[in-house]
């Protein structure tokens, strides 16, 4: 018996659609290490039915993982880690295909690196910093998709390890929307001229929609001020209550969004910023080896310095605003009209590029280029430094204003701490506090191997508090199960991200702070 | 203390929390195998939904050293579910949520007790719920919220200086979640703001005005309401429309094309009408198991000690990075909910049936259909039918009478409140009042007698 995927997904299809759930359904994981934060990751992505996962655990269950781990039982005891896990997963959606290998992650890296390029990404969880940086270079190498994954006690973190990121539906909640109240093209132009303001119908002027009012106004401002719009704060506040003056009655919606609306008549002319460094991004200088992504940000980046003169491929949707159907129909058409003629030229520029670097012109789809014009105005470039750049080399100004802001101190010091662990066992042989009847020699071990770090980083006078670092301690390596449902909470949902290529990622390292869940990322 | 090397325990890893001594630790924190002990033995844990966070929670709580849980929830389990709610497979569709989620955590966490509830958190006795240490909610309304809200505030009592009572405070852990964002938060009822000291973070829902609907529409969801709110009753008269019948849920459909296409409107699909009529909110595996992992943390700090406590709402956002954020919100001084209780003065000739009809036209109350407890005893109850036949005698006796003659003493009544033409179900703390007794001052502020 198989339930409609359609009904079985249809919470998450809400969210990132059948393209996204393609992409998750194409996609081939790998797990490294099942105890609870690796099994809770991969749980949240078998019941949102990914394609494939691959458990890699060499480890037989103990007791001691029945009081963490929901995917072992009592039944488990003595037995392969990865095969229990993996059959409890298999149980959550019989659409994925789960495997298992009863090997050591740290042996598999070591002596079998081709072994990580069959797969779309890697999930690895609880690994120390030795393995950490020598499987980023293996799949950075292979261009396969990273995210390591550690809980620690009361901390933990995540961090995604890919070259580039590029994202060209970052669905953001908050986006203004691309009206050109303040620039109108000439159909929209001709259409405002067409109504009459002071039409004295009182139905008619409560259905005037807000779009038109301002278009209007905004041209009537412009005239009277020699061009310019309203800019300092009175003269918004002016255009405002010119607006106002314009009501015939009090129950006017339309004029009250026109008020609310009215900022984004003062909205800035031309691309944002962030737009323009993505334009201005090296890899905009596309060749034969360019990804589609960058050779639609060449034709994107033509297109704003020509046919848009300044201005990025128009979005082409409006909110819903009080209207009367018919003009709030007629006004959607002139912007899809407008939107339509951009993507136009946009797609033609995209295949001339094409032709230019010798690939096939229609290599890229017309509905992708539609969606990048669509979203031209939230494209999103996320790349991550190796691993081991970030540990030789963190940026000094970074850490330092990390390390002295408060709202960061507690998580710049778990930071710290999670990489003075893993030097401690390896000097040590086990991590601080992992047994009993030696904490007070681990505390005092644990915090020089946390200084001379600090040091080798190019801090002196560490900050870190004795009360973290005996936490630290009293953590013990401990893995306890709420806080890797947490961590495998969140590299699940990266992991999300990064396969449908929706949304945007994180940018560094989450440092998970279970004492007062003041935790932070950290970009270093 | 054990030595977790020699001796294999299940709690090898949360021993390290329970066991050990720490600085950064709540100051009830008292380490040791007893504390571990006492968290299986006394502490009885209740889970308010079990939905997407509710399966999770209950999970996360079997696992963080709980032994003695409860669950409530009045919903059957749907193929929508299983995206999200793992402790359910398709073989489950149609049984109660939270038997089949009770029985699999025992199946697989050996020595923890969950007893299911299969009904509505109004169906219970307010009593039920002062039988708990903490309760949890992971639940989709606002109704419900402040529902258990009410209730568990009702339990809190003041001192004479109006200081709250530590005894009698329920500590609640609430968890919500929307696609990829969520919350977590702690209420130490009389210490921390309640739910509904804040009940202003939850913004009203938008609502189609019907004129828009019958006159200009504009988008598919102006078309789906359209036939969903007017259309229905015009052509079905009385029949009620059924969200979860399929056939009613087609004919709203083809109306809303059939609209669309009359106005030229674009986009009404199926998904759409189900979405707006059934108000779907998108949900996703990972955001319940983060949310819901913080609460369960909150709660195992919240009854041992082992470490701060969130202080006090926590906000999640994934959409665009990852946005964790700790806000410390204030209580409201004048809560009708957590505060020491309205006031109500009364003459000692004031009766049950007249004291009812008083909540009805308090300005601060509004409650209609009360029923009315003191102590624990039924003095009147609305419902069902032979607790108020048992109870209706009491309608014509004066209350103080019926409160023992004390002169001051705490009320709970639950009803219905009438707030701004909205209903719902909630539960009051009065603190009445005797006048022109004991030296209690005789202000005649009226009140109806």
């Amino acid at each position: 018996m198989a339930a409609e995927p359609k009904t079985k997904y249809d919470r998450q299809l809400r969210i990132w659609g059948e393209q996204g759930q393609t992409a998750l359904e194409k996609a081939s994981i790998c797990l490294l290490n099942c105890g609870p934060t690796g099994s809770e990751t991969l749980k949240n992505l078998v019941l949102g039915g990914v394609g494939s996962i691959t458990v890699i655990d060499g480890s037989r269950v103990e007791v001691g993982d029945l009081g963490n781990n929901f995917m072992v039982d009592e039944s488990s005891i003595g037995q392969s880690k990865a095969k229990c896990v993996c059959a409890f997963l298999q149980e959550l959606n019989d659409a994925v295909k789960a495997k298992f290998i009863e090997e050591n992650p740290e042996a598999l890296i070591e002596t079998n690196p081709a072994f990580f390029t069959q797969f779309t990404l890697v999930v690895a969880t609880q690994l120390v910093e030795d393995s950490m940086i020598k499987l980023d270079r293996i799949c950075r190498e292979a261009g396969v998709m990273l995210i390591f994954a550690r809980s620690y006690g009361l901390t933990g973190l995540v961090r995604i390890s890919v070259k580039e990121h590029t994202v060209i539906e970052s669905k953001p909640d908050h986006f203004l929307d691309d009206l050109r109240l303040n620039n109108p093209w000439t159909e929209l132009k001709r259409f405002a001229d067409t109504i009459d303001l002071n039409v004295t119908e009182p139905v008619a002027h409560k259905h005037t929609p807000y779009v038109i009012i301002l278009v209007k106004m905004a041209e009537e401002w412009t005239k009277a001020h020699g061009g310019s719009l309203p800019s300092s704060r009175d003269e918004k506040k002016e255009f405002k209550e010119l607006i106002k003056a314009r009501m015939i009655a009090i129950d006017e919606d339309n004029y009250k969004e026109a008020i609310e609306a009215s900022f984004k008549v003062f909205a800035p002319l031309g691309i944002s910023s962030d737009l323009q460094k993505i334009i201005n991004d090296n890899c905009s200088e596309v060749g034969s080896n360019s990804s589609d992504f960058w050779v639609m940000v060449a034709a994107l980046k033509d297109f704003i310095l020509n046919e848009g003169c300044g201005e990025a491929p128009l979005e082409g949707s409006i909110p819903d605003m009080t209207s009367s159907t018919e003009l709030y129909v007629n006004l959607q058409k002139i912007y899809q009209a407008k939107a339509e003629a951009d993507f136009l030229i946009v797609e033609r520029r995209v295949r001339e590029i094409l032709k230019k670097i010798g690939r096939d012109p229609h290599s890229i789809s017309k509905t992708m280029i539609k969606s990048f014009c669509k979203n031209s105005r939230k494209l999103k470039v996320c790349r991550y430094r190796l691993i081991e750049d970030e540990f030789n080399n963190p940026s000094i100004p970074d850490l330092q204003k990390y390390i002295t802001n408060e709202e960061y101190s507690v998580a710049m010091g778990f930071y710290v701490l999670l990489r003075a662990v893993d030097r401690f066992a390896a000097n040590y042989n086990s991590f601080p506090g992992q047994f009993d009847g030696e904490m007070d020699d681990d505390i005092s071990r644990l915090k020089t191997t946390a200084v001379s770090l600090l040091n080798d980083l190019g801090c002196n006078g560490s900050t870190l508090t004795e009360d973290l670092i005996s936490e630290m301690c009293r953590f013990g390596a401990s893995e306890l199960h709420a806080v890797a449902a947490f961590i495998g909470g969140i590299a699940s949902q990266e992991v999300i991200k990064l396969i449908t290529q929706q949304f945007v990622p994180m940018s560094g390292t989450l440092i998970f702070n279970g004492i007062d869940h003041k935790s932070q990322v950290l970009a270093l | 203390m054990t030595d977790a090397t020699t001796a294999p325990s299940r709690s090898r890893d949360l021993d390290k929390l329970l066991l050990r001594p720490g600085n950064l630790v709540g100051p009830i924190f008292d380490p040791g195998t007893q504390l571990r002990e006492d968290l299986k033995e006394y502490v009885r844990i209740l889970v308010v939904g079990a939905g997407g966070l509710g399966c999770e929670l209950l999970k996360d709580l079997a696992l963080s050293g709980f032994t003695n849980l409860e669950v409530i929830d009045m919903d059957r389990i749907e193929v929508s579910n299983l995206n999200r709610q793992f402790l359910f497979r398709l073989e489950d569709v149609g049984k109660p949520k939270a038997e089949v989620a009770a029985k699999r955590v025992m199946q697989r966490v050996s020595g923890v007790n969950i007893v299911p509830h299969f009904c509505r958190i109004e169906d219970k006795e307010i009593e039920f719920y002062n039988d708990f240490s903490i309760i949890v909610l992971g639940l989709d309304s606002i109704e419900a919220r402040s529902y258990i809200n009410s209730v568990a505030c009702s339990f809190l009592e003041y001192d004479s200086d109006d200081n709250p009572r530590d005894i009698t405070m329920k500590p609640m852990v609430d968890g919500g979640t929307e696609g990829f964002k969520g919350h977590a938060r702690v209420i130490l009822p009389g210490r921390t703001p309640c739910f509904e000291c804040t009940i202003w973070l939850f913004p009203p829902q938008v609502k189609f005005p019907l004129c828009t609907l019958a006159e200009t529409p504009r988008n598919a969801a102006h078309c789906i309401e359209y036939a969903h709110l007017i259309k229905w009753n015009e052509v079905h008269g009385g029949k009620a429309f059924d969200p979860d019948e399929p056939e009613h849920m087609k004919w709203v459909y083809n109306e809303a094309v059939k609209r669309a296409e009359l106005f030229g409107i674009q986009g009404v699909t199926y998904s759409l009408t189900q979405g707006v009529v059934k108000n779907i909110i998108p949900a996703i595996a990972s955001t319940n198991a983060v949310i819901s992992a913080a609460c369960a943390l909150e709660t195992l700090k919240i009854a041992s000690g082992c470490s701060k406590t969130l202080s006090n709402y926590l906000t999640y956002n994934g959409v665009e990075g990852l946005h964790i954020k700790v806000t410390e919100f204030v209580r409201d001084k004048d809560c009708l909910v957590c505060g020491p209780g309205v006031l109500i003065e009364l003459d000692t000739s004031v009766t049950l049936q007249k004291f009812i009809d008083l909540l009805e036209e308090h300005p601060r109350l509004l409650l209609s259909k009360a029923s009315v407890t003191h102590r624990g005893k039924n003095l009147y109850m609305q419902a069902p039918p032979v607790l108020e036949e048992m109870t209706r005698s009491n309608l014509s006796l004066p209350l103080f009478e019926l409160m023992g003659k004390a002169t001051k003493d705490i009320v709970h009544v639950t009803g219905i409140e009438n707030k701004d033409d909205k209903k719902t179900s909630c539960l009051r703390k009065l603190r009445v009042v005797f006048k022109g007794i004991d030296g209690i001052m005789d202000m005649d502020m009226a009140g109806g007698a």
